[in-house]
């Protein structure tokens, strides 16, 4: 840590995670690891043609065999539209789907789904199931979505819930459009333009537990579902809605979760069981294979950036225009949101650039579908913006490090896209209170030994050639004005508290943070506060574990519920301490009179409360919503070797300085950017959705879509810049996304200086590498060259039209 | 088919077809410790130690599973009396969602059975098995290497 400005006593300390040695030592349950009497097992048809209509689906001989339960098709199941996106309401996704259709939108879309006494006769029904499909001319390239005569995803009664650009007759799924200043004019005045293409597939989440749902009906009658989900509030609703539920007869449990990412902020299987289990009367379980967790959940944005920049002589940035082109895959959750954050959460770092003109189009196509994904657009946006700032600064003869410490944003300003782009409306604007990016760049260039190795090609080896590369990025804290989360709490006798939140641990340590924050107002051990997440039945709301808003939004209610409770406890020590409450001063488990010396135990207040004199429970509740979404900042640095022989990339080291305000635990803010990082440099080199020509994802497994293990892992370093964010809990900011931003683009932007070889489009693959290396003389690189057209890699086809 | 599987010292019977995993039959009996990532042999979640010796317990038939000793990761220690390793995972912050966790603390367990005092490199190739999506592995490294230390001191 930087320095420790202020003195507390449980926030900024590492407390270890309060489910941590239960999770080390297998008490803890998951979702599919809770017991059901005599369950149904759903096992779900899919789709195997990208673009199809069903024009017979015959499940007698399914039902036929002995054990099958129940089938749900588009027979049988209300064609209720909706989105799957785990958002507020009205949701900004577009409502396009149904739980079941006669379409098939692509491989992997949901045509039936058996109930069977166990998952064999499950499996054997969908063999059973006979369906006639006509085939429908498939959309695979996004570049084409909206031209003439190409097929159409969708259509008819599919709106969107509120007033957006939402054109599903031309596959638009979303569009978004600001623009400052005069572009043109500020191209004119360039010395210097930057004009190029960017391109990133689609990824998959990879949270190590695949997607399960389980539902039951309780005693008296009420639907109980258990899921791995990062919005159990919102699941509650969109699954009342779609099973034509009451709200009030479904309870929605939060287990421990496997983690999420984004891909669990999609309300995908609990509507499936809690359908099953309303019609049977039973309860049903449906755990999802890793295969159906690539194909048929969701995955990261699939995106094409064009970029063009203007700089003056000076670097000074005269111009910059920003295209992207999303894949919303089949169906647009998320699309909008996601579109809007690849501008909004980009192009405010950069807040004194006067010409400016985002231009974003999400499209339908008949591949899978996209959603939340950690990052959230901004790491699509920031992979083109980082490389465009690399090649300014060598084209101007200038350090990126300082260039970026002259241009960000700081604190005391502000950006018009922070109002201009919002989500699924206006944004809201807002001040930066606290902004630490120039340390942050200062402390990486550090410990990366910038200075040493910049620019400066060392060999390693024969082949090899050593380069360092630099990105920086910022995110927000929640979604102003939107995102609300409460808390609720209780004195028991002993002085202990249940502290009851609506906000959703994920494996994030939410429950840790939000617990050390009310331990932080009441000055009492951690060990004391029993807290229970995400219970619809017995927490209040929180929107969930999405848009890096638990320790800001959820934390800040948690702090006023604590300083409720606080209040409580100093008017019942002033009554057993004979003065009045403002002379009285909590301190460690107990509240003392200065003036007079005296002090009352924790116990003692809540024993007096709860039995002997003027008996009320202490107790209170709040909530937050935030105005404003203050940014965590990160500067982060990749080492690499690459071989000019094999195109091979190492990446030696990683380093990552961040500034989220005041880090609650600093161990658990390190471990969000560590996990970022490496999720980051994964989709950097490996990770990507392939196709084969119809569509079909090729590699839906471990072996073939590859994640980073411990060896692959290069060494990490983090560095936690202290800030304190006036409007955050205790001065803290997010920190759960923000670090996945930077490591394509800091790599991509190392090979540069290693090689001289760009590389635009993701994943960064030793092929592209060495096309580029032969394409261009390696020794031409050097600081201050620009990337010429003949060092640009030929553009890889398609994954879909390989 | 039937027979007796050990785990964990306790001898269980069992029933269970000829071309049952030992994963699905040990989550049926109540073993969910053992955890399903990917059944294909590739993320580690489902490890366990059979007669010692560290598998992917979705590689293996529960048939060749009979009468050896099978120990999933609460055979090595409780919540109120944590093995060394489970200490050092909690004390290190190597534990975010913990899915992963119960085969990474029994593929350290073996890596330190047959090298107590393992360099970085080693520990790394211990554990390339097993995926971690959270914790970029930076802590899980540091809890190999705290678990090493004090198992050194204390036997």
């Amino acid at each position: 840590m930087d320095e420790k400005p202020r003195k507390r006593t449980h926030v900024g300390r590492s407390v270890t995670k309060n489910d941590s040695l239960a999770l080390a030592t297998a008490q803890e349950r998951f979702t599919a690891d809770y017991p059901l009497e005599s369950p149904l097992h759903c096992a779900i048809l899919y789709s195997p043609h990208a673009h199809a209509e069903i024009t017979c689906l015959h499940t007698e001989e399914a039902e036929a065999l002995p054990g099958v339960v129940d089938i749900l098709s588009f027979q049988n199941v209300a064609r209720i539209l909706h989105t799957s996106a785990g958002q507020g309401y009205p949701e900004p996704s577009p409502y396009d789907a149904v739980l079941f259709d006669n379409r098939m939108r692509y491989v992997g879309d949901r045509v039936a789904l058996v109930a069977a006494e166990s998952l064999e006769i499950a499996n054997q029904a969908l063999r059973k199931i006979r369906v006639e499909y006509n085939v429908l001319e498939p959309l695979f390239d996004r570049q084409r979505a909206m031209d003439e005569g190409v097929p159409r995803l969708h259509g008819g009664e599919d709106h969107a819930k509120i007033p957006v650009a939402y054109e599903p007759e031309k596959n638009l799924a979303a569009e978004v459009q600001i623009a400052f200043g005069d572009l043109e004019e500020g191209f004119s005045q360039a010395e210097f333009i930057e004009e190029n293409d960017y391109s990133l597939p689609a990824a998959s989440h990879c949270a190590l537990e695949p997607h399960a749902a389980l539902a039951y009906i309780d005693e008296r009658g009420r639907l109980v579902i258990i899921s791995t989900t990062q919005v159990p509030f919102h699941t509650r609703r969109i699954v009342s809605k779609l099973i034509e539920c009451p709200l009030h007869r479904i309870r929605v449990i939060k287990p421990r979760i496997g983690g999420g990412f984004g891909g669990k902020q999609e309300v995908i299987l609990e509507p499936l069981v809690a359908l099953v289990a309303w019609r049977n009367q039973r309860p049903a379980r449906l755990v999802l294979s890793r295969r159906e967790v690539f194909v048929s959940t969701r995955t990261r944005h699939a995106a094409d950036l064009h970029m063009k920049t203007g700089a003056a002589k000076d670097g000074s940035i005269t111009g910059l225009q920003m295209d992207c082109l999303l894949e919303a895959g089949a169906y647009g959750t998320h699309s909008l949101t996601v579109l809007s954050n690849v501008g909004a959460k980009v192009l405010p770092l950069f807040n004194k650039i006067e010409n400016l003109r985002f231009h974003g189009r999400s499209v339908y196509t008949n591949l899978p579908v996209s959603g939340a994904y950690r990052g959230y657009g901004a790491t699509q946006g920031y992979f083109a913006f980082n490389q465009q700032i690399d090649a300014v600064t060598r084209w101007a003869g200038q350090d990126m490090v300082e260039f970026c410490k002259r241009w960000h944003i700081r604190e005391g300003e502000t950006s018009g896209v922070f109002k201009a782009l919002g989500e699924g409306k206006e944004g809201v604007s807002q001040v930066v209170h606290s902004c630490a990016l120039s340390r942050c760049l200062d402390r990486g260039a550090q410990a990366i030994e910038w200075k040493k190795k910049r620019g400066k090609h060392l060999r390693v080896g024969e082949d090899k050639i050593k380069g360092v590369g630099l990105a920086v990025a910022m995110q927000g804290s929640g979604i102003p004005l939107i995102d609300m989360g409460a808390a609720s709490m209780k004195m028991n006798e002993d002085g202990s508290f249940n502290l009851l939140v609506g906000a959703t641990d994920i494996g994030t340590g939410s429950d840790t943070v939000l617990a050390q924050i009310a331990a932080e107002v009441l000055k009492i051990p951690i060990e004391k506060i029993i807290v229970l997440s995400s219970d619809t039945d017995l927490t209040p709301f929180d929107v969930g574990a999405y848009a890096s808003s638990t320790t800001y939004v959820s934390g800040q209610a948690v702090k006023a519920c604590a300083e409720k409770i606080a209040d409580q406890i100093l008017a019942t020590a002033a009554t057993l301490l004979e003065t009045e409450r403002e002379n009285l001063v909590i301190e460690s488990e107990s509240v003392r009179d200065p003036k007079t010396e005296r002090t009352v135990s924790y116990e003692e207040i809540a024993t007096s409360a709860t039995y002997n004199r003027d008996q009320y429970q202490i107790q209170a509740q709040a909530s937050y919503t935030c105005e404003e979404s203050p940014p965590p900042f990160i500067a982060q640095f990749a080492e690499v070797d690459v071989d000019t022989k094999t195109g091979r990339i190492e990446v030696l080291r990683f380093v990552s300085a961040a500034d989220c305000g005041q880090p609650i635990n600093p161990v658990l803010a390190e471990g969000q950017i560590e996990g970022a990082v490496v999720n980051g440099i994964s989709y950097a080199l490996w990770e990507e959705y392939r196709y084969d020509k119809d569509g079909r994802m090729t590699n839906p497994r471990f072996w073939d879509y590859k994640i980073f293990t411990a060896r692959d892992t290069p060494e990490i370093q983090t560095i936690l810049v202290h800030t304190e964010e006036p409007s955050g809990p205790f001065g803290a900011k997010s920190i759960g996304e923000v670090a996945i931003n930077g490591p394509a683009p800091a790599i991509a932007n190392a090979i540069y200086d290693a090689v001289g070889v760009r590389i635009r489009d993701l994943p960064i693959t030793p092929e592209k590498v060495w096309r580029g290396l032969n394409n261009t003389e390696h020794n031409e690189a050097s600081d201050s060259a620009p990337a010429t057209d003949k060092n640009r890699p030929t553009r890889s086809e398609r994954g879909n039209s390989p | 088919m039937t027979g007796s599987l050990h785990i964990n010292g306790t001898e269980l019977r069992a029933s269970f077809r000829g071309n049952e995993l030992l994963l699905d039959v040990l989550r049926n009996l109540g073993c969910t410790e053992v955890k399903e990532g990917c059944r294909e042999g590739a993320c580690g979640s489902c490890l366990v130690l059979l007669d010692g010796v560290l598998v992917n317990s979705c590689q293996v038939l529960a048939a060749s599973a009979l009468g050896r000793e099978i120990t999933t990761v609460k055979g090595l220690g409780t919540f109120h009396e944590p093995h060394p390793i489970q200490e050092a995972f909690v004390e290190a912050g190597a534990v975010q969602c913990g899915f992963c966790t119960p085969g990474m603390v029994l593929a350290t367990f073996a890596l330190l059975k047959k090298n107590p005092k393992p360099e970085e490199a080693e520990i790394r190739k211990a554990l390339d098995g097993n995926l971690c999506r959270c914790t970029g592995y930076v802590k899980i490294i540091e809890a190999v290497k705290l678990a090493a230390e004090r198992m050194a001191h204390h036997g």
